[in-house]
């Protein structure tokens, strides 16, 4: 039966294009891209116990670095993807170095902090970021030659990378570092007896989650082929703090589906009425006080109490 | 001269306002644990509800014709901060009570409540800056000494001082201010010796709000209120606290002006990388003295 149904869902992500009209591909490639992001925060939030209010720094960092290379020094992709994927992941390094000397709240304060810099500096650090008007005029790249401004070719390209990336950090929490970490979410101070270096598995964690946060940045930045000084706001941060925590952090298919949660919503509701934020707001709030645990670990448990009860 | 004298008293205003945010924040989270990241909102809606009060008229926003225009910028203060006392009060009773012991829950709530603030500011102020005029009495600058002091700066600075003196009286010199210092420093004992800790919860809460939105409102005639200065002001009280450590109100004051003085000769200087010069004070910090200047618990 669980084979049957992983079958069916390659199925319908690899059929998607001819079924579905390019508005629909495009949401799902928007929906990819949060995916990513929102899987790759969960690592910290939900493996590591560490919540992160700055997870944009490493979406906008990525995908700026990638625009400003190509649009002022003229780079073509094969190099300026992965100077992106590495100059963040250097960041990554010496922001978890220092919020990294806090835990919990003071944690996420600092990285809210951190982010919040480099925030405005992408706003007042006009001769490179241009400010408020962004980076426009990119392009995306051309693997092995092949075009990707199509909504279908590049929706394969995305969900190839997604694919990967999940797999990846499936890998990652099933390791024996995975486990290490969830130790150390749960009983640092034993981790710390048992000889395990708590604060360097954190560490590594951090970075590794920056560095998938940088992939789907240059995702992003492929997509919209534009980036904003928005991107990298506190704004970007809740959206996938929000993804992560609605759908249920530390769980696998959480993130996912919360992220397609917010994307959808962030679509459909911005059609009608301009209040995104707002609307996100009241999520958020209701999401906390109503279904702290978020939707999957939700609907499972209520699957089971459905199970239990059927044979009596 | 002149123009360094100018962006002293910049700094030094700024650094007032800081505190007025910083020394709520500060002791929110140094008493209760609880990350307000609704302060910078608290802030901007105290800008608002000055610039409601105190915005020549006519107006043609819908919002200027249920409030009158009040006569004075410190009659407007006192109604700022008054309603951003019961604001912060309902705050904390009907949702952060509820949510008590789940400190992560707690944060992703004020974040929450600061989306809906900062749309809700959007759909009834409109998305233009409203300035909001300087007192009469203290449009002339100060002359000394053939230089020109703005006024209204110094009076700023003064207020953030006579703040800072009554606080710090109200901390060591008054039962609850004794009350709160137990709090923060053990809360299980003061618990425990039958200090009144909920109702502490709230008091605390309401002043912290009442700080702020008095302080959007003074600061209104050097900053105007504008859609996004939650989101300015917030991370410069994050870093203050971070700086001068979490519920120490010598921290506050001290991080305040320190960051208030970067802040503002980084943009001077330097004005495309003011933001990345707030960085090292707080990297110095974090690195050296992770509990903050005067801090005595860890971040």
């Amino acid at each position: 039966m669980k084979k049957g149904a992983w079958i069916l869902l390659a199925v319908a992500l690899a059929g998607l294009p001819w079924v579905a009209g390019e508005f629909y591909v495009n949401l799902t490639s928007q929906i990819f891209i949060a995916a990513i992001f929102a899987a790759s925060l969960n690592l910290l939030v939900g493996y590591g116990g560490l919540p992160s209010l700055g997870h944009a720094s490493w979406l906008g960092l990525a995908a700026y670095i990638s625009a400003w290379m190509s649009l002022k020094l003229g780079l073509g992709h094969w190099i300026t993807a992965p100077v992106a994927l590495l100059g963040t992941t250097l960041v990554a390094c010496a922001f978890g170095w220092i919020s990294l000397r806090a835990t919990g709240l003071g944690f996420l304060m600092i990285t809210l902090a951190l982010s919040q810099v480099l925030w405005g500096t992408a706003y007042r650090w006009v001769s490179v970021t241009d400010g408020d008007n962004g980076l426009r005029g990119l392009t995306r790249p051309m693997p092995f030659g092949i075009s990707l401004d199509g909504a279908t070719s590049f929706y394969y390209f995305t969900l190839a990378i997604t694919v990967v990336a999940i797999v990846v950090m499936a890998m990652f929490v099933a390791s024996p570092f995975g486990a290490a970490l969830r130790g150390t979410r749960d009983q640092p101070r034993r981790m710390g007896a048992l000889g395990h270096a708590v604060w360097t598995v954190r560490w590594i964690t951090f970075v590794y989650s920056a560095f998938w946060g940088a992939v789907s940045g240059l995702l992003f930045v492929y997509y919209n082929k534009y980036i904003h000084p928005a991107s990298l706001s506190i704004t970007t941060s809740a959206e996938a703090l929000l993804g992560v925590i609605a759908g249920g952090s530390g769980t696998l298919a959480g993130p996912i589906v919360g992220a397609a949660i917010v994307m959808l919503l962030k679509n459909y509701v911005s059609a009608y009425v301009e209040r995104w934020n707002m609307l996100m707001g009241f999520v958020f709030v209701l999401i906390v006080i109503f279904m702290p645990e978020g939707v999957v670990p939700g609907v499972k448990r209520l699957a089971r109490r459905f199970g239990r009860r059927k044979p009596e | 001269m002149q123009y360094w004298i100018i962006q002293s008293l910049n700094s030094l205003a700024l650094g007032g306002l800081l505190f007025l945010l910083a020394a709520g924040f500060s002791l929110i989270f140094g008493l209760m644990r609880i990350a307000n990241l609704t302060h910078g909102s608290l802030y901007m809606l105290g800008a608002y509800a000055g610039a409601t009060l105190l915005a020549p008229r006519p107006q043609s926003l819908k919002v200027f014709q249920y409030f009158p225009q009040v006569p004075s910028i410190w009659i407007a203060a006192l109604l700022g901060g008054a309603f951003l006392a019961v604001l912060g009060g309902l705050l904390e009773r009907l949702i952060l009570r509820k949510l008590a012991g789940n400190a992560l829950g707690q944060v992703l709530v004020t974040l929450g409540i600061s989306f809906i603030v900062a749309d809700f500011c959007l759909i009834v102020w409109g998305g233009d800056p409203i300035s909001i005029p300087t007192p009469e009495a203290l449009r002339q600058p100060l002359q000394v000494a053939g230089l020109s002091f703005p006024a209204y700066r110094l009076v700023v600075v003064a207020i953030a001082v006579v703040t800072a003196a009554v606080l710090y009286l109200m901390m060591e010199r008054t039962r609850l201010g004794a009350m709160i210092r137990a709090g923060v420093d053990d809360m299980q004992m003061a618990r425990a010796v039958g200090i009144p800790v909920s109702k502490l919860f709230t008091t605390v809460f309401c002043i912290g709000a009442a700080l702020a939105g008095a302080g959007g409102v003074i600061g209104g005639p050097i900053m105007s209120a504008y859609p996004g200065l939650d989101a300015d002001m917030l991370p410069l009280a994050l870093i203050v606290v971070i700086l001068g450590g979490i519920g120490s109100l010598l921290g506050a004051f001290v991080g305040s002006f320190l960051i208030g003085a970067i802040y503002t000769f980084g943009t001077a200087l330097v004005p495309d990388l003011a933001y990345v010069i707030l960085f090292l004070p707080m990297i110095v910090v974090i690195a050296f003295r992770p509990r903050g200047l005067f801090g005595r618990q860890t971040v």
